[in-house]
């Protein structure tokens, strides 16, 4: 006890000042970081998680310097992302790794919900993670959408005009309905400005509340794993699973390697193409919003695309608004069409791993005829995958429980 | 300058251009933003040429000056032809009515053409290369790449003057038209331009003066550009690096884990 190291003294002093005074919180790290047990053979594809984190707090962080400058008036936005650009310093950076971080939001999220849907994330106990994660991709898609109207570019207004005017489709009340979410007869101003409100607190607000509770929920259940075991069943002597490892500190030093490969990556894009080729900043959008001329090709951002083709594919206005709407909607019910015996595709009959492979191949195709102009040949094509994705959800109740299912082994595999 | 500004008289009452999609192919300019001495030459030109008529609001003459390694003197002595501040972004000499007057409606604002177009300043470069003339538009003049726009030939004092060979479009064997090889240019497919009168320059020191133009305005379009691929290489390289080493601390700590 005699050569106590002042620092460390200091520290476990502090530690034991704020535990006498708040024991919960001491429980609180213990449950969340340093004894949650995440089963130890986690691979690449559970990465994508923690790094949706990342990007979110890359967002917030950016975003809060962005609003410093920005001015959210017709008059003046595209000039002062301009200003940013220019005159502010290190502005260039915070706006490219805002904008990019955009795009990386739904990259990063995309496949963690792919991630979830191969290994039968979904299934139960854990519906209500998976709920509360389609919300918050939903509320992700309208963070977006409105962050996109922001600079007041051709694209910006152009695409505030598309979308808004899809409410018109509701019968009866669509026009009024427009004109409500517009706050004018047009895109204007007055649209502007409540969509910067919307943007930098409504949605943010909401959006973390659901990332608590996406956490909150996972916790109580667990995280599953690639081989779709329940990990709980097994347990040692101290009644800790025996495939189960801390989450502090091995997931967090995993964690830590995935987030350094994974900036490497983005600020790679950052530096060196943050435009990517007109996909994450689109030409048209370095021409200021001008009522009077539509450009040429109105398209979403790369993101929209696979739902933008389906809005197209259908030929009636509020039927394409519908089946849009709905291509999102399914997934929230997603864990009661899953009828198999099984979690992971690891384990399940070759058909359906075809099947799982042909709604792959149709979303991305939805997304790149999303991107082209629209001709007979692309929207055909377009239809048939519409429908493929659709029929994939709601025949699953059926297709799922087909076929021979390979027996899930007592312990978790490691692979890579 | 006189030719020049009569050019633009007769540019009167030009309707704006509606920019209908042109199929026009566009030219490598091969522009290099470490070559200052080809930046300085641009912003010479843009300055004399371009600034007459259109503004680059968004950039201003001190900013250009630190970029491309000018002193305040030779920036404002130079290239400063509207009386503005060394701290003032640069505006067009020209008032809104009289361009109205003379062209139909103010020029663009140029600050951030090559960013707004796909092919980036590549574009400008063709562009500026592809002005021909055309009796049937208001200035005498008409390109390919923005079809019945009302802006003259300005610098056709350099290029000389041309004039463009077309060929009607072809046809399949049922006698449908097919789209052209070469490019469209008023309702036919482009064969050539062919040289109705010299000008000052050769092909080749036209092409020059034309790609320190378009270099000037990637310049303009982007000032952080430079700066970004600078200090990317490095952000870049420790990220890198970081990631090699957080990779070995996860090989240790999982040493246990089997």
């Amino acid at each position: 006890m005699a050569a106590v190291n002042p620092v460390t003294g200091a520290i476990a002093g502090l530690q034991k000042w704020i535990h006498d005074r708040a024991p919960g919180l001491d429980a609180a790290y213990r449950k969340h970081v340093s004894e949650y047990m995440a089963p130890k053979n986690f691979n690449t594809w559970y990465f994508f998680g923690s790094l949706a984190l990342l990007v979110l707090v890359n967002q917030i962080v950016t975003g809060i310097f962005l609003t410093m400058h920005y001015k959210p008036s017709a008059a003046e936005a595209f000039q002062s992302v301009e200003y940013i650009m220019r005159d502010v310093d290190w502005g260039w950076l915070i706006r490219y790794m805002h904008s990019t971080g955009a795009s990386f939001f739904f990259i990063v999220v995309f496949l963690h919900m792919f991630r979830a849907l191969i290994y039968g994330s979904y299934q139960k106990p854990r519906e209500l993670v998976w709920v509360i994660g389609v919300a918050i991709f939903l509320v992700l898609m309208a963070e977006a959408f409105l962050g996109y109207v922001l600079p007041w570019g051709q694209m910006s207004f152009w695409g505030a005009q598309v979308i808004t005017s899809l409410f018109g489709a509701i019968p009866f009340v669509g026009e009024s309905l427009v004109e409500w979410i517009r706050g004018d007869y047009v895109i204007a101003d007055a649209t502007l400005n409540r969509f910067f409100a919307l943007h930098v607190i409504a949605l943010p607000l909401v959006l973390l509340l659901l990332v608590v509770l996406h956490l909150g929920a996972l916790h109580e259940v667990g995280s599953n794993n690639p081989d779709g075991i329940d990990i709980k069943k097994l347990k040692d002597a101290n009644g800790k699973p025996l495939d189960g490892i801390p989450f502090h500190p091995y997931y967090t030093i995993k964690d830590l390697f995935g987030a350094g490969f994974f900036l490497t990556l983005f600020f790679f894009v950052v530096f060196f193409a943050p435009l990517f080729g007109g996909k994450f900043l689109e030409y048209d959008n370095f021409v200021p919003a001008n009522p009077m001329v539509t450009p040429e090709h109105i398209k979403p951002v790369w993101y929209f695309t696979p739902y933008y083709a389906m809005l197209r594919a259908v030929p009636d206005k509020l039927g394409g608004v519908i089946v849009m709407g709905a291509a999102v909607l399914i997934l929230f019910v997603l864990p009661w069409l899953d009828r198999a015996p099984v979690r992971s595709y690891r384990y399940r009959p070759l058909a359906s791993k075809l099947i799982l492979a042909g709604f792959v191949v149709a979303f991305v195709y939805l997304g790149y005829a999303g991107y082209q102009p629209a001709s007979p040949g692309l929207t055909l094509l377009a239809q048939i995958a519409t429908v493929y994705y659709f029929a994939f959800f709601i025949f699953m109740p059926w297709w799922s429980k087909l076929g021979h299912f390979k027996p899930v082994p007592e312990r978790v595999t490691m692979h890579d | 300058m006189t030719k020049f500004l009569a050019t633009l008289v007769l540019a009167a009452a030009a309707p704006v251009a509606l920019a209908a999609g042109a199929k026009f192919p566009v030219e490598a300019a091969n522009t290099n933003l470490g070559d200052r001495a080809s930046l300085q030459r641009g912003a010479a030109m843009f300055m004399n040429y371009c600034a007459s008529c259109h503004s680059a609001e968004l950039i201003r003459f001190s900013r250009i000056a630190r970029d491309i390694g000018l002193s305040e003197e030779q920036v404002m002595q130079n290239l400063n032809f509207v009386g503005a501040k060394f701290q003032d972004t640069v505006t067009v000499a020209m008032t809104p009515e009289d361009a109205k007057a003379w062209l139909g409606a103010p020029a663009p604002d140029l600050s951030l053409t090559a960013r707004a177009k796909h092919q980036g300043a590549d574009w400008i470069y063709t562009y500026l290369k592809s002005f021909y003339l055309d009796e049937s538009r208001p200035a005498g003049w008409n390109n390919p790449l923005l079809p019945g726009a009302s802006m003259p030939h300005v610098l056709w004092e350099y290029q000389g003057i041309q004039r463009v060979v077309t060929e009607p479009r072809p046809r399949d064997a049922q006698g449908r038209e097919q789209a052209c090889r070469h490019g469209e240019v008023a309702n036919a497919c482009f064969v050539r331009f062919e040289t109705v009168s010299p000008g000052l320059m050769t092909e080749a020191e036209y092409s020059g003066l034309i790609r320190d133009i378009s270099n000037f305005m990637e310049y303009i379009a982007e000032p952080a550009a430079m700066e970004r691929r600078k200090y990317g290489v490095w952000v870049v390289l420790f990220l890198a690096f970081f990631t090699f080493l957080a990779w070995l601390l996860k090989k240790e700590y999982w040493r246990d884990v089997h």
